[in-house]
C-alpha cells in the first residue's frame, strides 16, 4: 500500500507550469530518490507534499487520507518529517535546545533529557551539545537537522539534498544512517544529485523533467536509460 | 507530593538558556537588588518614593515588548494602544463603580482582560493573516495612532460611558486610585510608600513569571519561531498560535502598565497613545537589550531615569537624546547597550580568572 500518493498534481506559478499532472506513488517502507536536472520541479514537488504550496489542481494522499488542503504542521504531526537543502536550524540556540524543540511535543518531560542524550550520541554531536548551532561546521549542521527531522519519529522522511556539501565519508555515513532508519520502518523520499549516494540507498528512482515524471525504475534501469542521460546534457530539451 | 514536585520543576525554569544570570552569584545579586529596592523608602521622602513608582509603572510594558519583540521576533508598535485601552477602561470602570468593596482591584483585572481581548482580536488578524516583519510594525503603529485620534475627538459631552466622560484631548481624570479593602479601613494606594511596595511586589512577580515562561517549552518554541519560523512549523508547531499567545501576554502587560499609570496619576490622556509615546518603548527595550528580560528591565529603568532628568531642560531635547540613543544602539551595540556591557564584563572576568589561574 502506498504511504504517499499524488494524483494528477498540478502547480502553476502565473504562466509557469511547474508541476504537470504528476501521478506518483511511494510504497510504505521504500527508499526512493527523486532526481532531475535543475528546474525540473523537484523542490516544488516537495513543497506541495509539505503543504508549503497548495496545488492548483490534483490530490495528495497520505496513508489513503486526502491531505491536499491540510496545514503543514498537521502533516508533520501525522508523521511526515523533512530536512531542507539549506540547513534549517535555530542558529542562536544551542545544539541540545535544537534537539529539545524537535522532541518536546511527543516525549514526556521526565524522559526528555535522556532522549536528547541518546539522539546527540547517535549524531556524534554530544561534545558540542552546549555550543550555539550557528557555530557548527557545515556537516554538523546537516547532521543536526537530520537529527531534528528524525527526532520526530516520522513514518515518512523527506530529504532535500541531504548530503549537499558533505565529504564522501560523511555522505556514506549518512546513507548508512538512513538505511538503519529504513530498517526500523521509516519510508524515505530524497531529492539527490550524488549518484553514488542514490546507488547506495535507493530501491527505486524517479526522474522529474519539466515538472513531469520522465522515467521511473531501479538505479540500473535509470542509468541505462539513454534519454535520461540526454536530459541531463540538455539534448532532450532541444528535441 | 505531586504538587511539590510540580512547583520544584517550575522553579528550575527560573534559570535556563533563554535568560541571563544563573547560579548562586546571580541570585545573591538579585536578593541584594530587591533588598536595596525594599530599603529605599526607609531613607527617602514619602513624596519622592511615590513619584518614583512612575518608573516601575512603565517596566511592565517594556517587559511585554521584550517578550513579543526580543524573544518572539515580532516588532510591535502597539504597546501604547493596549496601555491606553486598559488605562481608559480602568477609568471608565472605577468612575462608574466607585472604590468600595475592592472594586478598583476588580477594575484592574477587568481592564487588563479588556486589553488582552483587544490584543487577541488584532493579533488574530495579524498572525493568522501571516503579516510579519516591517508590516507588523506598520499595522500596529497605525492601530495605535487611530486609537489616539479617536480618543482625541471625544471632547464633547455626548462622549461618555455611564458617568465617565472621555474628555477628548484634555484627558480623563478623577478616577479613584487602587484601593485594597481592609478590616481596619481600606488602604488607598496613593503615590506613596504603600503603592511603591505593591508595585515592587507586582514587578518582581511578573519578572520571575516571565523568566519561567521564556525558559519553558512555550518559551523554547517562541524563540525557535524567531530564529526560523519555517523550521518551527516543520517540527509540527502551529506558528500562528504561538505568535498570537506571545502577543496577547506581552500586550496585556502593556495593559497592566496602563492601569497602574492611570491609578497612580488619576489621569490619562490620548497623548499616551501618540506617535512619541508609541516609539519610546522601542527605545527602552532596544537600548537595554531586547533579547533578555533582565537587560530590558535595567535598560528601561536607566533610560527612564535619564529621560526624566533631561526633561528638566526641556522635553523636546530629551526626545532628541532618546533618538540619538536609539541610533547609537543600532550602530554600536545592536544587541543593546546593557546586554553588550554585561557580555563584555563577563568576558573580562573569565579572562582575568584564567590569567590568575595561570599565575597561581
Amino acid at each position: 500500500m502506498p504511504i504517499l500518493e499524488t494524483r494528477a498534481l498540478n502547480k502553476w506559478f502565473g504562466g509557469l507550469h511547474v508541476t504537470g499532472g504528476v501521478d506518483f506513488a511511494l510504497e510504505t517502507g521504500e527508499m526512493h530518490c527523486l532526481i532531475g536536472p535543475n528546474g525540473a520541479g523537484k523542490s516544488t514537488f516537495f513543497r506541495l507534499i509539505l503543504g508549503e504550496h497548495l496545488p492548483t489542481s490534483g490530490q495528495i494522499l497520505y496513508n489513503s487520507h486526502d491531505i491536499t488542503l491540510t496545514k503543514s504542521y498537521e502533516r508533520i504531526r501525522h508523521g511526515i518529517s523533512v530536512k531542507f537543502q539549506v540547513p534549517g536550524i535555530f542558529k542562536a540556540l544551542n545544539v541540545a535546545q535544537n534537539i529539545q524543540i524537535a522532541l518536546q511535543h511527543h516525549v514526556a518531560p521526565a524522559e526528555l533529557d535522556h532522549e536528547i542524550d541518546l539522539l546527540l550520541n547517535f549524531l556524534n554531536l554530544k561534545p558540542v551539545a552546549r555550543q550555539l548551532a550557528g557555530n557548527l561546521s557545515h556537516g554538523q549542521k546537516q547532521w543536526l537537522e537530520i537529527g531534528m527531522a528524525v527526532g520526530l519519529k516520522p513514518k515518512l522522511l523527506l530529504l532535500d539534498e541531504p548530503t549537499a556539501g558533505m565529504t564522501p565519508d560523511e555522505t556514506f555515513a549518512t546513507g548508512e544512517m538512513l538505511q538503519a532508519l529504513n530498517r526500523e520502518g521509516v519510508t524515505v523520499l530524497a531529492v539527490e544529485h550524488d549518484m553514488a549516494f542514490v546507488r547506495q540507498i535507493a530501491h527505486r528512482v524517479t526522474v522529474l523533467h519539466l515538472g513531469k515524471i520522465f522515467a521511473q525504475g531501479t538505479i540500473d534501469e535509470i542509468v541505462a536509460n539513454e534519454q535520461v542521460a540526454a536530459i541531463y546534457l540538455g539534448e532532450a530539451h532541444a528535441q | 507530593m505531586a504538587l511539590l514536585s510540580r512547583i520544584t520543576s517550575i522553579l528550575t525554569l527560573l534559570e535556563g538558556p533563554q535568560t541571563l544570570g544563573r547560579g548562586r552569584r546571580f541570585w545573591a545579586g538579585f536578593a541584594l537588588v530587591v533588598a536595596a529596592a525594599s530599603a529605599y523608602p526607609l531613607f527617602a521622602d514619602g513624596y519622592d518614593v511615590g513619584n518614583n513608582v512612575y518608573f516601575f509603572n512603565w517596566i511592565f510594558m517594556a517587559l511585554g515588548l521584550c517578550l513579543i519583540w526580543g524573544y518572539g521576533g515580532s516588532l510591535s508598535f502597539g504597546q501604547t494602544a493596549f496601555f491606553g485601552i486598559a488605562g481608559y477602561a480602568y477609568g471608565v470602570l472605577t468612575i462608574n463603580l466607585g472604590d468600595a468593596y475592592g472594586l478598583t482591584l476588580l477594575a484592574l483585572v477587568a481592564a487588563v482582560l479588556i486589553s488582552a481581548v483587544c490584543a487577541a482580536i488584532l493579533g488574530y488578524f495579524l498572525f493568522f493573516g501571516r503579516i510579519s516583519g516591517v508590516f507588523l510594525g506598520i499595522v500596529t503603529l497605525s492601530v495605535t495612532l487611530v486609537m489616539e485620534r479617536f480618543i482625541s475627538q471625544t471632547a464633547g459631552p455626548e462622549w461618555h460611558i455611564g458617568t465617565a466622560r472621555l474628555n477628548g484631548f484634555n484627558g480623563m481624570g478623577a478616577m479613584p486610585s487602587l484601593t485594597i479593602p481592609w478590616p481596619g479601613g481600606p488602604i488607598v494606594l496613593f503615590p506613596d510608600v504603600a503603592l511603591y511596595y505593591a508595585t515592587l511586589v507586582l514587578l518582581i512577580l511578573v519578572y520571575l513569571g516571565l523568566r519561567v515562561l521564556v525558559n519553558s517549552r512555550f518559551g523554547n518554541v517562541i524563540v525557535a519561531i524567531r530564529e526560523n519560523p519555517q523550521r518551527a512549523e516543520m517540527l509540527g508547531y502551529d506558528v500562528r498560535k504561538y505568535q498570537l499567545g506571545t502577543f496577547i501576554i506581552g500586550s496585556s502587560l502593556a495593559g497592566l502598565s496602563g492601569v497602574l499609570y492611570t491609578s497612580w496619576g488619576n489621569y490619562i490622556t490620548p497623548a499616551s497613545m501618540g506617535m512619541t509615546a508609541a516609539s519610546l518603548p522601542i527605545v527602552w527595550v532596544a537600548v537595554g537589550g531586547r533579547s533578555d528580560l533582565t537587560t530590558t528591565l535595567f535598560g528601561t529603568l536607566l533610560v527612564l531615569i535619564g529621560f526624566q532628568a533631561l526633561t528638566i531642560y526641556g522635553s523636546q531635547y530629551a526626545l532628541v537624546v532618546m533618538g540619538a540613543l536609539l541610533v547609537l544602539t543600532v550602530l554600536v551595540a545592536p544587541r543593546g547597550i546593557v546586554a553588550s556591557a554585561v557580555s563584555l564584563a563577563s568576558k573580562r572576568w573569565t579572562r582575568k580568572k584564567a590569567q590568575s589561574g595561570e599565575v597561581s
